[in-house]
């Protein structure tokens, strides 16, 4: 229901799904003749022998039925293609002032990042969309190393993110939801396992997720936490993943300033729980086989610590 | 000794392979080259078969651990790869190097030895590429190696490489034996067959040879600067070097679209054969069907960008190939109807194996045709793009447009090729589990793919509610695999206890069915003449040539639109340089994978064979210098 083409919840995939429900009907209808006239002509019983120099004198009435054949196919085709003209124009209407947001693929997560309304500061989070439900949406999309394709089956069709190249895609949500995607271009061995999720909330809902956003990793309150932060900045984390407020600023990984606050983690592939982030810390390669993550040469007591504390990030 | 006799004696000694295990690799006639076609071109269609009853069985249940990602990826790699390249392409072309000397009435193809050693390319390709997959060098980056996945950075190792590398094998081979069917069907028909009375089967390939020629070009440049790119540092498909990954894009479909048709259109000429053969009637609309070809081939070139439709480009180019995709219907239409017309004005008809694959054809191929419709459309094909939609299309149309059809013509043809025919009712048993199996794999796909499920996945989370389809799909995958098993079975009984079939077991109108079953090494005792389009179905008294010499390989070149005679060219004989040359082909192709220099150091070789290829024989330059004739009056 969440991640299928036939059950629209936005302005482009119901004007989609209401062309391919025209070209269904009339493809169906062509299937139906044509394969009707075929079956009889074979189950017709006839007794006209097997000369086939007789029977080659009807040539002249086949071909008019031939032709009158054909003629339909030509009507039928040049109207199915005008209706995807027609579609395809209204599609690319614009439908108000769009929210930016800038996407970048990486083998295998979804980097989003929000540009800034008002000169407040830059939101950035992975493999989640927030989106305010009944605005446009502008995707600007690139990748940084393979060509991945950006898909939500509920919302909008698929458009490729290609490295050096920039490409573009809008969508809207008519309903608040959760609406999966994943990536449909094959990009390596995690193909697979690189989901996003679309979460189209209320506006007002969008806003507080927004400010929330904008604000700087909580501080850890615990013992644990405050554990799980050192083991964070001490350890090789740093290198690939940033959380404001912290000493951490990598950029090759996903930004973890609110890491606590998303669904899942490795795109879509564990549920986010701490123990999901201690199976997923420890060894990586063994949950997302091919992953750039290494595996973290930790106690087991760091671990836990370290996985409290990115909870705790919400 | 009569006449007739004396000369078959001579025929049989001038046109016989050498006896003895020499002999085999040095063999140049053209049944004898196909059916090392078939055979090695199926062994490579069950390995490619197997493969994907794995991936079924991967995907058969969620979550599965059946298979790792890295095992999958090169599963279905080397599942696409094998079928489209070691498969479907040259199986057509097999069928055409069997079939278009007999049905032009030649003695062999043009360019026997070319021939020898297309073959010998091709099988040096298949079994490297083999070779690399079973010691884990297999292809991970799809058979359409998108690049950069596909690139140095993204695909380190040799496992690109020996994909790149099998590219050139085969399109090595493809090319030169579309060179050798375009000669035979244009200069070698028998005298009288005029253009207009080419058999459709013979059309089709050369068409579909014509197509190879134009598109094999853009495959073999991208898939050199791919193998460039990673083996000497170029930047093509490079962007941060002012490369771009969607040159390769380009290239790589401006050949894989016509590539579809290139398996396709052979396809429609065995249909065309294959029905008026039960109808009873010639043809309808024989003008028509010629041009449906040719149209065909000319549209599939401006269609490749449908394969890009996600890649944003601007609105006016996305027009222009939607309108090119969709407009493709109306030929294929059109020669649609002109086989129902010719089955609905023919004779009683007899539901033999080999029609009854062609009416599977017709339920579906039509579906997949139709979702071929969709796909044309931008707007929808931004849904169903990359995913088990089509899957299921793609199966629909290659599968149901080129493979049953395919079967159908082994049913046909096989009497010819073996002098017995096929048990009908394993071959209905044959195609059933066929089409049944076909239809529970693949029909379910399309609801897969509109569901979000997307290619090339190797396995998904239970919570998509996948599981129940895809179990289906594998169910279907092995009743496919039983009826193909079937039809294997098949061929090995009736090799040894199959009926005797006589020259022409169906009463067919062309004119392999004039020779023997299987055909004497010289094909035809006398060239036949041609006097009209359905020549066996002719009344009255058949002519032919007389005059050729039975003592060296004379055959007779007629003029390309009304075949009449022009001249005789001696063929050359058996020669082990084919294989010696396609060897240090191998080794120059095979060693370029590792490093450069074997381009220049593997040349060497190469011209060598070749040169012994061309190198003279002083016994046949005496026999053609005492045949050689002078003309009585010089004008003509």
């Amino acid at each position: 229901m969440n991640h299928s083409a036939l059950h629209p919840a936005g302005l482009h995939a119901a004007q989609i799904a209401h062309l391919g429900l025209t070209f269904l009907i009339v493809s169906c209808a062509v299937y139906v003749m044509v394969i009707g006239v075929l079956l009889a002509v074979l189950i017709r019983r006839r007794r006209r022998g097997s000369d086939p120099n007789t029977l080659s004198r009807s040539e002249r009435r086949a071909l008019i039925g031939v032709g009158v054949a054909v003629g339909i196919t030509t009507v039928v085709v040049t109207a199915l293609a005008i209706s995807e003209f027609v579609t395809r124009r209204s599609l690319e209407q614009d439908t108000g002032e769009p929210l930016h947001v800038r996407i970048i693929g990486h083998q295998w997560w979804w980097e989003v990042q929000y540009s800034s309304d008002s000169g407040a500061g830059q939101v950035q989070t992975a493999n989640e969309l927030h989106i305010p439900v009944g605005r446009p949406v502008q995707l600007q999309m690139t990748s940084q190393d393979v060509i991945h394709s950006f898909w939500v089956p509920n919302l909008q069709g698929k458009r490729d993110l290609i490295p050096g190249r920039t490409t573009h895609i809008s969508l809207v949500a008519d309903q608040p939801g959760r609406y999966e995607g994943q990536c449909a271009e094959f990009c390596g061995f995690q193909h697979a396992k690189m989901r996003i999720v679309v979460d189209a909330q209320s506006p007002a809902d969008f806003d507080a997720w927004r400010q929330v956003q904008l604000q700087s990793a909580r501080e850890p309150v615990s013992d644990l936490e405050r554990r799980g932060k050192q083991v964070f900045e001490n350890s090789t984390c740093v290198m690939c993943h940033a959380i404001q407020g912290s000493l951490a600023s990598g950029t090759i990984g996903p930004d973890l300033t609110h890491v606590g606050s998303r669904s899942s983690i490795a795109a879509g592939t564990l549920p986010n729980t701490p123990q999901t982030l201690v199976l997923w810390i420890a060894n990586p390669s063994a949950v997302k086989p091919g992953t750039a993550m290494p595996s973290a040469a930790l106690s087991g007591e760091d671990l836990r610590s370290l996985a409290t504390y990115l909870a705790s990030l919400k | 000794m009569s006449y007739p006799e004396e000369n078959e004696a001579a025929l049989h000694r001038t046109w016989s392979e050498r006896p003895g295990w020499l002999g085999w690799l040095m063999a140049v006639n053209h049944r004898t080259i196909a059916k090392r076609y078939l055979v090695t071109t199926l062994l490579f269609f069950v390995a490619a078969g197997i493969m994907a009853l794995l991936m079924r069985l991967q995907l058969a249940r969620p979550e599965n651990t059946f298979l790792d990602t890295d095992r999958y990826s090169q599963l279905f790699s080397m599942h696409g790869s094998v079928m489209m390249f070691l498969f479907a392409v040259p199986i057509m072309e097999a069928v055409g190097v069997y079939l278009v000397p007999l049905m032009v009435g030649a003695r062999n193809i043009a360019f026997p030895r070319l021939n020898a050693f297309s073959y010998w390319i091709f099988l040096f390709g298949g079994l490297m590429f083999f070779a690399a997959f079973l010691l884990n060098t297999g292809p991970e980056a799809g058979w359409f190696s998108y690049v950069p996945l596909a690139g140095p950075d993204y695909s380190p190792g040799k496992r690109t490489d020996f994909w790149a590398q099998l590219i050139t094998f085969t399109e090595l081979s493809a090319l030169v034996v579309s060179i050798e069917i375009i000669v035979t069907a244009l200069k070698m028909r028998a005298p009288g067959m005029s253009l207009d009375r080419i058999p459709l089967l013979v059309w089709a390939e050369v068409v579909t040879a014509f197509m190879v020629i134009f598109a094999m070009p853009a495959v073999m440049l991208s898939s050199t600067f791919l193998i460039t790119d990673r083996l000497v540092s170029t930047h093509f498909y490079n962007p941060a070097g002012g490369g771009d990954p969607l040159l390769w894009q380009h290239l790589f479909w401006f050949f894989g679209h016509p590539e579809v048709y290139i398996i396709f259109v052979p396809a429609l000429g065995m249909i065309s054969q294959i029905i008026p053969t039960f109808a009873r009637r010639p043809v309808v609309g024989y003008l028509g069907l010629v041009m449906a070809l040719v149209i065909t081939a000319f549209l599939a070139f401006g269609l490749w960008v449908h394969h890009m439709f996600a890649t944003g480009l601007p609105p006016l180019g996305m027009s222009f190939f939607t309108a090119a995709s969709i407009l493709i219907a109306i030929p294929t239409g059109l020669q649609i109807f002109c086989w129902i017309a010719t089955l609905a004005t023919g004779g009683q008809v007899r539901f033999a194996t080999p029609l009854l694959f062609v009416i599977g054809f017709f339920f579906t191929f039509i579906i997949g045709g139709l979702t071929g419709v969709w796909l044309g459309s931008t707007t929808l094909d931004s849904q169903l793009h990359d995913t088990y939609f089509v899957v299921a299309h793609l199966h629909y149309v290659l599968i149901g447009g080129a493979i049953m059809p395919l079967f159908g013509a082994f049913y046909f043809w096989f009497p010819k090729v073996t002098g017995r025919l096929l048990s009908e009712s394993l071959g209905k048993w044959n195609f059933w589990l066929f089409f049944i199996g076909f239809h529970v794999t693949f029909f379910p796909m399309h609801a897969l793919g509109l569901d979000g499920m997307t290619r090339r996945i190797y396995t998904y989370g239970a919570d998509r509610g996948w599981q129940e389809l895809n179990l289906v799909a594998t169910v279907g995958a092995f009743i496919l695999a039983i009826s193909v098993l079937v039809f294997i079975v098949n061929v090995i009984v009736s090799l040894r206890r199959g009926a005797l079939a006589g020259d022409n077991p169906w009463n067919a109108s062309t004119l392999e069915w004039a020779t023997r079953s299987p055909p004497p090494p010289y094909n035809f005792q006398f060239i036949p003449v041609v006097e009209s389009r359905d020549p066996l179905w002719q009344k009255g008294e058949r002519r032919h040539v007389v005059g050729l010499s039975n003592e060296v390989r004379s055959v007779l070149i007629t003029a390309i639109h009304d075949a009449q005679p022009d001249h005789t060219t001696t063929f050359p004989s058996p020669s082990l340089w084919p294989l010696l040359s396609a060897l240090a082909t191998t080794g120059l192709f095979v060693g370029s994978i590792f490093t450069p220099w074997a381009v220049l150091w593997g040349s060497i070789p190469v011209a060598v064979g070749l040169i012994g290829w061309f190198w003279p024989s002083h016994r046949e330059t005496e026999i053609n210098r005492r045949l050689e004739i002078k003309p009585e009056s010089p004008a003509r």
